[in-house]
């Protein structure tokens, strides 16, 4: 009994614990990176009063929301207002499970991993819609509206791009997928090269996705303040602000998982050290793209909604669809796949 | 030891009475936004009981279609509409006895069906080659059941272009962007750049002030 609890409840919860408190400290000094880099961008110093080189800014900001009141609008449907931060939440942590951080190292080495990751990603947009409805307040509202619309249309552009991924796979297993990618043509094996346009829809339908500037109107600040957590305060605004920067980092994790080879070395196996795939690997790709989110935001100015739809529906679903169809005669011809 | 057997079994029940009790509150809710969510968490409890049956690849397709699509536009909706809740429960007592009626003849009907199957139930085989459920289902979709799938696509397709075309109007008067002539646009056409020193030499005459009025 006491061996099945440790084997059944005991283990996993460990392993979860193992994920899940890197990542909250990963998001902690992601935002301190973020604007950090963004300082420098706009040749300014950033954070730099807290602890050594300002590192410890974003333990400060966590102290400082935690301490905070939770402030409940007059009128607000008081159930949905506390649920909604954690509606969020939920399935930006729970994506994680299938994510393989090495051949090894994966939490549910699940048959269906792609598959529970877009069901997950879907789930997110319910904490923004209920947040917005149940906050009472029309910036809040339109935040929501606006947020929703455009997470359903990049979904399927995203689909469509992860089609491609699992057509050339033939697995809808995360493992499977990177395994698939390690032929003997090291880095030209990867899925990027016959991808290509699907890597580049796949990304900024992420960015999309999770609400980041350019695509960030849900919470454009000059027209409707901060959208759909507006009237959040405290530690339920934090647990927004955690779970969009989790989403964040859980894109920067699948771009490199679905189309750059997640773990693999770029290198060839006979290099020694640098040529062996391991974790390491798939940090540094992850850092590269989560990099990229930086970038963006500090060099594009913000979409108008009419241009958010014109390009979603009439430019990435269009292509990514022709390149599902490209994607299955490179297989059929045994261009590119396994 | 905890039998795995007996979990399930459990798990089974507990699932099924949350699909049941969250379906009785789609009806009997009062603010329609509550009842949306009721819907959605029997769409979730059904997608865990056909993960107990292992069917994984439907449970996370229900998931992504039903909650992840379709639900989200429905929620968007009854969040706009402003339903007058006492209007619409008005004739609940008048139309009770129809649909109670119109609720046991399918219960009946599913039962019957339930039955019919049972006695010609054939106990299905085992995982072939150790194939995953999705590829199997797709297997069988693309080779066994190909026409009536295509033809499914087909008239979902028709579906669309019919809604898209029936809402489709032509609007007079309203001033459009071509992003393909933004695209297309010279810079220079629209903007001129000049180079100039950024500060103005020590020695340099200071600028003219404008012209001061003459004070008496």
């Amino acid at each position: 009994m006491l061996d099945q609890l440790l084997h059944q409840v005991g283990l996993p919860i460990l392993y979860i614990l193992c994920i899940v408190l890197p990542l909250v400290i990963a998001v902690a000094m992601f935002v301190y990176w973020e604007r950090k880099v963004i300082g420098w961008m706009h040749v300014r110093m950033g954070p730099n009063k807290i602890g050594p080189l300002g590192l410890l800014q974003a333990f400060a900001d966590v102290v400082k929301l935690l301490l905070k009141e939770v402030i409940l609008p007059t009128k607000a449907n008081r159930a949905l207002y506390y649920l909604a931060p954690l509606l969020a939440l939920i399935p930006a942590l729970a994506a994680w499970a299938v994510i393989p951080f090495s051949a090894k190292m994966v939490l549910s080495n699940a048959n269906a991993g792609l598959l529970y990751l877009l069901a997950m990603t879907s789930l997110g947009v319910y904490g923004i819609i209920l947040a917005g409805w149940a906050s009472n307040s029309r910036y809040a509202l339109l935040g929501a509206m606006r947020s929703a619309a455009q997470v359903i249309s990049y979904e399927l552009a995203m689909g469509l791009c992860l089609v491609c991924v699992l057509v050339l796979a033939g697995s809808l297993n995360l493992t499977d997928i990177v395994n698939a990618q390690a032929g003997g043509k090291g880095i030209f094996s990867w899925f990027m090269w016959p991808l290509l346009p699907a890597l580049v829809i796949y990304f900024i339908s992420g960015v999309a996705e999770t609400n980041r500037s350019p695509f960030d109107m849900a919470e454009g600040e000059s027209e409707i303040v901060a959208g759909f957590h507006v009237e959040y305060s405290g530690s339920a605004f934090a647990l927004f602000f955690l779970a969009e920067y989790a989403n964040m980092i859980l894109v920067s994790f699948l771009a490199p998982i679905l189309f750059m080879g997640g773990w693999l070395s770029p290198f060839p196996e006979s290099w020694g050290l640098i040529g062996q795939g391991g974790f390491p690997w798939l940090f540094a790709k992850a850092f590269a793209f989560a990099f990229l989110f930086l970038w963006f935001r500090a060099t594009f100015p913000r979409y108008r909604y009419d241009q958010i739809m014109r390009l979603g529906w009439k430019v990435f679903i269009p292509i990514a669809i022709v390149w599902v169809l490209v994607a299955g005669c490179m297989k059929y011809y045994g261009i590119a796949g396994v | 030891m905890i039998d795995p057997n007996l979990f399930q079994l459990v798990c089974f029940y507990a699932f099924g009475a949350v699909a049941v009790l969250s379906a009785l509150a789609v009806i009997s809710l009062r603010n329609s936004v509550h009842a949306v969510l009721a819907l959605v968490l029997t769409f979730f409890s059904t997608a865990c009981i056909w993960m107990l049956a292992e069917a994984e690849f439907l449970a996370i397709a229900l998931i992504v279609v039903y909650v992840g699509a379709v639900m989200v536009l429905f929620l968007f909706v009854v969040m706009m509409l402003d339903i007058d809740q006492e209007k619409i429960r008005e004739g609940f007592v008048k139309f009770l006895p129809v649909g109670v009626v119109v609720a046991v003849v399918m219960l009946v009907e599913m039962l019957a069906l339930i039955g019919v199957r049972a006695m010609h139930a054939q106990t299905l085989g085992a995982n072939p080659a150790g194939d995953s459920n999705t590829a199997w289902l797709g297997k069988a979709l693309y080779t066994q059941y190909l026409l009536p799938f295509e033809i499914a696509a087909l008239i979902l397709t028709v579906g669309v272009i019919a809604a898209v075309a029936l809402t489709l109007r032509e609007r007079r008067g309203v001033k459009r962007q071509q992003p393909s002539e933004q695209v297309a646009i010279n810079p220079r056409d629209r903007v001129r750049l000049v180079k100039m020193a950024a500060e103005r030499p020590d020695d340099a005459e200071p600028a003219a002030l404008p012209a001061q009025e003459a004070k008496p």
